[in-house]
């Protein structure tokens, strides 16, 4: 869409009743063509063994009115409460005291994590809970990059996560190399592998280059598969070293810290060390991409998901800042791939399925792609909300998807779709959601 | 032509597939001047723009540039970014291509990306912070503001660029080409879309470009109130070759370029001879 097209759209957009009900008789419509076998009729083998049959009419009524008087609310509710009109709706009270809310979220977020070991210290559950929240915070701020600022969709983000999870697990294992030193390790191989799967792809956009990413988290995956005499195959790494706070272990021998500070030795030491671990490795990520995003190089990234030809009639070496953003990206992966490895003390192929990119994947779109606090809130939603309706047991994944889909249609660029500018002469102002582009490959 | 030339196209060929877009066109662009390429619609202006810019590479001929200091470089074996980044030819296009979803500031604060990169030391001494590079980021800023000033744009620093009106557009995109410093500005069509006054200031702008920053400037136009006012020299093209160049003058007085524009396209025939009499 070009620049001068992309403001009027939604004035032009339908809204009348009569749209509503010809879009809810027409996904009725759908409904009733797609269940009246499927729910209208059922057939089941009879007793001789022949096929009988009887029809279910009741239940395909209920079905497609569902559908129907659904159609309409979602259409109404997407109305009413979408970006369309929110100035309108939204009353101006509502409106101040969210800003207000918006503008201290993050402070009171980061001053709740450092106080989580505190409030929680008794609760194993949260706590674990909690590390896992961030590893995906982490992993979804470094997505964030690629996907986020450059605009290249990569499907195979697990990867890098894996590369540096058996980095780690290796050097440890192998040559007795302690965390801190693995770390960097972790995530330069990682990087390394960012820069060889950006090669290929360099001149691959949109749907093709999601495939030959999707592609690589495979082969990846496959390799640790079947190498077996490096990984161990299927049976995965064990005994991987916890990490040591600088030297001391956390564990409670003689030398460990419990004994040297003369306290009772308690498991819950380890998983506040690992959280705080955690916690300072994503703040770092976040540190980084925030300083990279006002550099000139961070810049680029987002230039590069505006326009590709007018970065190359500028003079960008658009080949450079692609690899760059690959490189930097699949860094974090690797150093977050090397924490997964030391907390969990054991890694198999399993923990780096297609599942887990995708969930990544999906932190970044719902936060709002670019935005690191949406990203940070996405993940608390989907790794936490996931948890808490741990209760509703086979209807966990129906509900789950419903609210994914509901956010999407309330919020369809995400939690906070609106771009931060990286540099202001005097009004440091939001840029609306619909002038920023998701990029193109 | 003599004179000191800054770009001098050779015999220059672009085949697509049978079709010959350009058919040895040879033209030279003088130094500190302003030349319009122009012709009726599908003559190969833009082809002409996209060999020169290195977005296509020519089948044939010979584009050099040479600069002020002597140094002279051949366009067509050189492509891509690099044209713009070593040759320091910068471009519009006729259909603006800003950032959108970037403020005005951003755009030309992208444009100075080279710069930047190289007194950010490669992004390193830009992630510690070391003065040196807040010294260069606030010159960028500077820079940046003055270009905004100059094409009026000052008040409009921190909007969208997506969100400004065409015509602020059109500037902004211009500034952003200056703001890569170059020795040739490449215009595609900058005064399409624009009302008579802004194309006034349009015609004001790039008169200051040439006589302050002493650019160099190619540019494609159908706006003849823009040709004729503005540039030293013209170059009129039909179907891929060079029908007639020299100054607006002569140009517009030369038969077979009325003719070319009678037969191509009534109205801006009528406009040729208009402006003529």
């Amino acid at each position: 869409m070009s620049a001068t097209s992309a403001r009027p759209s939604h004035a032009a957009l339908p809204s009348g009743g009569a749209f509503i009900l010809k879009k809810a008789l027409i996904s009725a419509l759908v409904a009733l063509v797609l269940f009246s076998l499927m729910i209208g009729v059922r057939t089941e083998a009879g007793p001789q063994g022949g096929l009988i049959y009887w029809t279910r009419f009741g239940d395909l009524a209920a079905l497609v009115a569902t559908v129907f008087g659904g159609s309409i609310i979602v259409e109404l509710l997407r109305q009413w409460w979408g970006p369309i009109d929110k100035d309108s709706l939204v009353p101006k009270p509502v409106q101040s005291a969210m800003s207000f809310a918006g503008r201290w979220l993050a402070p009171a977020l980061l001053v709740f994590a450092f106080l989580v070991p505190v409030i929680f210290y008794d609760q194993r559950y949260i706590l674990d809970l909690s590390i896992l929240v961030l590893t995906y915070v982490m992993l979804g701020w470094g997505l964030n990059v690629v996907v986020g600022l450059a605009g290249l969709l990569d499907l195979g983000y697990v990867a890098f996560y894996a590369v540096g999870a058996y980095s780690y697990a290796l050097l440890a294992t192998n040559f007795g190399l302690s965390f801190w030193v693995c770390l960097p390790l972790a995530g330069i191989l990682a990087a390394f592998w960012g820069v060889l799967l950006g090669f290929p792809v360099l001149r691959l956009r949109g749907d093709y280059l999601a495939i030959v990413t999707l592609a690589f988290g495979e082969i990846i995956r496959l390799v640790i598969i079947n190498w077996q005499s490096l990984t161990g195959g299927p049976n995965g790494v064990s005994g991987i070293p916890r990490p040591t706070m600088f030297g001391i272990p956390l564990d409670n021998s003689d030398s460990g810290l419990a004994a040297r500070l003369g306290i009772e030795f308690s498991p819950t030491h380890r998983l506040v060390f690992l959280f705080y671990l955690i916690l300072a490795m994503a703040l770092l990520t976040n540190w980084v991409t925030i300083r990279l995003r006002r550099l000139p190089i961070g810049r680029a990234w987002e230039a590069l998901r505006e326009d590709e030809v007018a970065c190359r009639a500028l003079g960008i070496n658009t080949t450079t800042t692609k690899l760059t953003a690959f490189a930097t990206g699949a860094m974090f992966g690797g150093f977050a791939g090397a924490f997964f490895a030391t907390r969990q003390g054991f890694i198999s192929p399993e923990s780096f399925t297609f599942q887990e990119s995708a969930l990544v994947l999906a932190i970044v779109v719902l936060g709002g792609m670019g935005s690191q606090l949406g990203v940070a809130l996405a993940a608390l939603t989907m790794i936490g909300g996931f948890e808490l309706f741990r209760g509703l047991d086979q209807y966990r994944m129906l509900v789950f998807g419903i609210a994914m889909v509901l956010l999407m249609i309330w919020r369809p660029r995400g939690l906070i779709g609106h771009r931060a500018p990286t540099v202001f002469l005097e009004r440091n102002q939001a840029i609306s959601s619909d002038l920023v582009k998701e990029g193109h490959g | 032509m003599s004179g000191d030339p800054i770009l001098t196209v050779d015999r220059l060929m672009m085949r697509f597939g049978g079709i010959v877009a350009v058919n040895e066109l040879s033209f030279a662009a003088e130094r500190r001047k302003i030349t319009a390429l122009i012709g009726p619609n599908g003559a190969g202006k833009t082809t002409v723009f996209n060999c020169i810019t290195g977005f296509y590479r020519p089948s044939g001929g010979a584009i050099r540039l040479s600069h002020d200091d002597g140094r002279s470089i051949q366009l067509e074996r050189l492509n891509d970014f690099r044209i713009s980044k070593q040759a320091k030819v910068a471009r519009t296009f006729q259909n603006i291509r800003l950032f959108p979803g970037m403020t005005a500031l951003e755009n030309l604060m992208v444009a100075q990306h080279n710069a930047l990169m190289r007194a950010s030391g490669l992004t390193v001494l830009g992630l510690l912070g070391l003065p040196s590079w807040r010294e260069a980021e606030k010159r960028a800023i500077d820079l940046a503001r003055s270009w905004l000033d100059r094409v009026g744009l000052l008040d409009r620093a921190d909007d969208a660029a997506g969100n400004l009106p065409y015509g602020d557009q059109r500037r902004l995109e211009i500034a952003r080409a200056m703001c890569t410093e170059p020795a040739l500005l490449c215009l595609d069509e900058p005064a399409a879309g624009l009302n008579a006054r802004e194309s006034g200031g349009l015609n004001e702008l790039l008169l200051s470009i040439r006589n302050e920053q002493g650019t160099s400037i190619l540019l494609i136009e159908h706006d003849m109130s823009v040709v004729m006012e503005i540039s030293d020299h013209v170059v009129v093209m039909d179907y891929g070759v060079k029908i007639a160049e020299g100054t607006p003058q002569t140009v517009r007085d030369d038969p077979k370029v009325i003719a070319a524009y009678l037969g191509a396209d009534e109205e801006e025939a009528i406009a040729v001879m208009e402006s003529g009499t």
